[in-house]
């Protein structure tokens, strides 16, 4: 991309309806093909002219190479737009933004454990399948991941489906708030949950989701053993440039959309507590 | 060294606009600012600070990006067009001229803004030595000197004349036609003016401390209780502010189709950070506290210990509140962290 501000053209090819306010759409070059390269925890803007852009995760893998994908909550203007819309759409997109995960160096061999909640699954969809692809360069992987209800739990196929084969070896762990008919799995909050599970401590974090659970599950872990050098984290700020410009998204020295959005909870320490 | 006599400035003036676009500090309504500059315009070259700094000039407070027009489910896009032709910006003073470096040091910096780096290319900066600093002036702090600024070319006023001193080719290109003349008078110019400078009140204040390191310590200070208590988050400091460049980016329905424009924003904004479930700075205190900490200490915590001010000392005339910098550097500078 020679202008940052300026983005190019996609279409969406076809549209996921995962749970009753999040739709994950697949998005394509016009003609076909990815509209760019990204790395896992990776974002990017879309936007519908005259009705407004925002930044979303690439749910994707990089692994895939003919689309990517986004999963959006329906919670705004643009949000609501982009759920009314058919296959065939074309939108704007630009990007990737962000630093993305360590995957290739600081995961890179580690026991794994990802904590996700609601739509917080998003950013990480993305690390967990990049680490299914390249299954060898990772110790053992669990994930936790809950939501209100079973019918909000996201890309729940595919967690059954594909994630929890026998030949991954990932070891899944979902729970919803409140007991409900239909579902026989856990029921309680997510950092509950993670005290109940009792992780050995010498695993990586990777956790997402509101801020809430987030401040709930660092409490977990720190009861479980686990140092703050060893959780990462994404943060979500408003954002409008992406490239570290506008203003919007700085906290402290930092700026979420350049610098950020993943983070390692002692690099957050020496950071303003304004997110 | 090259001097014009001031009535001959019109002449100058409309000989530089036949061949491209100029600007001038212009009065309006009143009020000084940068205009493009046409026959008949009231050039005051005699107001030492315009309303708004000339960062005007490279960094719009709107600007166009895109027109698209959408049709049914296909988008068109077309990318606005970029400056393409040298201009000039005449009579910027001193601190104005910091503020593009310090523009620069966002802007220009990968991954590269294409709009302000094509208005920086074509941009002739002929700057305006300052003849009466004021007592909100305060650029000595931060190693600017009033008495003679940078750019491709410097002005001096000494009595009827306007004596100039090219710097750079295209600087010398432009003046190329005046006489020459004796450089004795801009020297006694220059004396008398930083004479006034090192006497004004703010010429000395205390950065220690603030040095791009401490951040929380800064940060947690009880002092920013005092000095935001009377901020109404007008927004005006960050309006008129040289080095301010927080953006908004924005659609708007022509009817023909659909402009995506940015303008300038503001951090002072109760809805600058405003999200679905909640506000990341939800207090006046912590908006007043973000300005001021991006001023003083994370911008110098990336930029090699630069302060985001230059000492112009707008936010200190216009605000409503009598709130300001310098207040902000007396409670946290001059003190180890
Ligand atoms: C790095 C990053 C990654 C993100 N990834 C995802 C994702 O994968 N999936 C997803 O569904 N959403 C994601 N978001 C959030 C998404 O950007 C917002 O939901 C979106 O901006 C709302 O746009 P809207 O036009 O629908 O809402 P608007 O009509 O603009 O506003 C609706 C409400 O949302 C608030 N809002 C505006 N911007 C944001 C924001 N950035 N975050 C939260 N609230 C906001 C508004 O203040 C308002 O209260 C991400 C945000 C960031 C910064
Ligand atoms: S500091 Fe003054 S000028 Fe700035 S927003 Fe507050 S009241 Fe307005
Ligand atoms: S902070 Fe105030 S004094 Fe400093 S450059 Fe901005 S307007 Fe001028
Ligand atoms: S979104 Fe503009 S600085 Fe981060």
């Amino acid at each position: 991309m020679t202008n940052n501000l300026i983005p190019t053209l996609g279409v969406v090819t076809d549209i996921r309806v995962d749970t009753p306010d999040i739709k994950t759409f697949r998005v394509e070059k016009i003609g076909g093909g990815k509209c760019f390269e990204h790395e896992p925890g990776q974002c990017a803007m879309l936007s519908i002219p005259g009705v407004g852009e925002a930044m979303f995760s690439i749910t994707s893998s990089p692994t895939v190479t003919d689309h990517q994908e986004f999963s959006i909550k329906k919670c705004g203007c643009l949000t609501s737009w982009l759920h009314l819309m058919e296959p065939g759409q074309q939108i704007t997109i630009r990007g990737p933004y962000g630093k993305p995960f360590p995957v290739d160096t600081e995961l890179k061999g580690k026991d794994l454990l990802f904590i996700a909640g609601g739509v917080g699954l998003a950013p990480l969809h993305s690390v967990i399948n990049y680490c299914l692809a390249k299954r060898e360069n990772y110790g053992k992987i669990d994930v936790v991941y809950g939501s209100r209800s079973k019918d909000d739990l996201l890309t729940i196929d595919e967690i059954q489906n594909e994630w929890m084969k026998p030949e991954n070896d990932l070891s899944v762990h979902l729970t919803i708030d409140r007991a409900q008919e239909g579902w026989d799995g856990h029921v309680g909050f997510v950092p509950n949950y993670v005290t109940e599970l009792g992780f050995d401590p010498n695993k990586t974090v990777l956790v997402c989701g509101p801020p809430i659970m987030i401040k709930f599950v660092l409490q977990a872990l720190d009861g479980l053993g686990f140092k703050k050098d060893q959780i990462y984290t994404t943060l979500e700020l408003r954002m409008k440039c992406g490239i570290g410009k506008c203003g919007r998204c700085n906290i402290g020295d930092k700026y979420v959309c350049k610098d950020g959005p993943v983070f390692r909870f002692d690099q957050l320490d020496e950071l303003p507590n304004e997110y | 060294m090259k001097k014009i006599s001031m009535n001959a400035l019109d002449a100058l003036f409309a000989k530089i606009a036949s061949t491209m676009k100029l600007y001038a500090p212009i009065e309006k309504a009143g009020q000084a600012d940068f205009y493009e500059w046409s026959a008949g315009e009231k050039v005051r070259l005699d107001v030492l600070k315009t309303v708004k700094s000339a960062k005007d000039v490279f960094f719009p407070q709107v600007e166009d990006l895109i027109k698209f027009r959408v049709e049914g489910k296909s988008i068109e896009l077309n990318e606005a067009p970029k400056c393409e032709d040298d201009f000039v910006v005449f009579g910027v003073r001193g601190c104005d001229a910091r503020s593009f470096e310090l523009l620069d040091r966002v802007f220009l910096v990968d991954p590269r803004d294409e709009f302000y780096a094509a208005r920086r290319k074509h941009g002739i900066i002929v700057t305006l030595a300052c003849g009466e600093p004021e007592e909100s002036c305060f650029c000595t702090n931060f190693g600017i000197d009033p008495a003679n600024p940078c750019g491709d070319a410097s002005a001096w006023i000494v009595g009827d004349e306007l004596y100039i001193e090219p710097r750079t080719e295209r600087g010398a290109k432009l003046f190329a036609e005046l006489e020459d003349a004796d450089a004795a008078p801009v020297e006694s110019a220059k004396k008398e003016i930083s004479a006034i400078a090192e006497k004004l009140p703010f010429a000395n204040l205390d950065f220690t401390g603030l040095d791009g390191e401490h951040l929380m310590e800064k940060f947690d200070d009880p002092a920013w209780e005092r000095l935001s208590k009377a901020c109404l988050g007008c927004g005006t400091c960050t309006f008129v502010c040289p080095t301010c460049q927080c953006y908004d980016i924005r659609d708007f329905d022509t009817g023909h189709g659909v402009t995506r424009y940015r303008c300038w924003d503001s951090c002072m904004y109760s809805d600058f950070t405003l999200m679905a479930a909640e506000n990341s700075r939800h207090t006046q205190l912590q908006r007043y506290r973000q300005r001021f900490m991006h001023k003083l200490v994370y911008f110098p915590s990336n930029n090699d210990g630069l302060y985001s001010c230059v000492g112009c000392g707008r936010c200190v005339a216009k605000c409503p509140q009598n709130l300001n910098i310098v207040k902000v550097i007396k409670a946290l500078g001059g003190k180890k962290a």
